[in-house]
């Protein structure tokens, strides 16, 4: 079997092409989808340790990150879709109402 | 070297090359597409850590339902714009998630992880086993869950109805 380094190291790479994902793009749906991308690598990370400790515990957690990131969706499809009706674009740039 | 590792290697390539696929395209169907395949892979990933329960929900849940509503919701509006590639905000970009993972790598290996797996019972990661855990240990952070997603759905109604 893959010693647990392995897996660990891959979600790294996952994780960490997420986080490039969220600095590179600007585009709000890939923000997202690289969102995504990193709560699935930790989702990795857990269900490796869960194995190699032998408990179930950390199966249970990946249940609920997988709750949470469903409602994180939902949420945050919703936030784009209100923000397009208003400004007709996807570029995160142009929202800087708060920026000083 | 041994089936598995060779299992893993292949699957492990093929989730980093559709992750990758995830951030380049400028086509964002591509995008959420390349998400769903890695998604897949992952989950058979799960299953090779004795998790099936989990893998088929990942396929069920995540692959299945949020990628289909984040492909709803992209034809939906429909954003027909490419945006520009700048060199200089994707070199920045890319040594900052590459010093990140230099970081992550260089703390997994800086104590030895154990090498093989402890044998488990073959309900391991069952739905037998998981439903076991999750209603009696973790009852609470079930029905807390459950408010979570109904908060989820009200207020993504709330969020998206046109108001007026």
């Amino acid at each position: 079997m893959a010693p647990l380094n392995y897996y660990l190291v891959l979600s790294a790479i996952i994780f960490a092409i997420g986080v490039a994902g969220v600095v590179i793009r600007r585009n709000f749906i890939v923000i997202l989808l690289s969102i995504e991308l990193m709560l699935n690598a930790v989702n990795l990370t857990f269900i490796a340790f869960a194995r190699y400790l032998g408990s179930m515990e950390g199966q249970v957690i990946v249940f609920f990150v997988m709750t949470v990131a469903a409602a994180e969706a939902v949420v945050g499809l919703a936030i784009i879709i209100s923000i397009f009706r208003h400004r007709r674009s996807l570029d995160p740039r142009e929202m800087q109402l708060l920026k000083w | 070297m041994s089936g598995d590792m060779i299992l893993f290697f292949i699957l492990a390539s093929l989730s980093v090359i559709f992750s990758l696929l995830v951030i380049f395209p400028r086509n964002v169907v591509h995008s959420a597409m390349a998400l769903a395949a890695t998604l897949f892979f992952v989950a058979v990933l799960f299953l090779t850590l004795d998790a099936p329960m989990l893998a088929i929900l990942q396929v069920l849940v995540y692959a299945g339902a949020i990628m289909i509503l984040f492909l709803f919701v992209i034809m939906l509006l429909n954003p027909a714009a490419l945006e520009g590639r700048r060199i200089a905000w994707w070199t920045l970009g890319s040594l900052a998630a590459v010093a990140l993972l230099l970081e992550l790598v260089s703390l997994f290996f800086y104590r030895p992880s154990p090498s093989g797996q402890p044998p488990v019972a073959a309900a391991f990661g069952g739905p037998e086993t998981l439903a076991q855990s999750l209603f009696t240990d973790f009852a609470l952070p079930f029905e807390i869950a459950s408010v979570l997603l109904l908060v989820a759905i009200i207020g993504a109604v709330a969020l998206a109805k046109r108001e007026g």
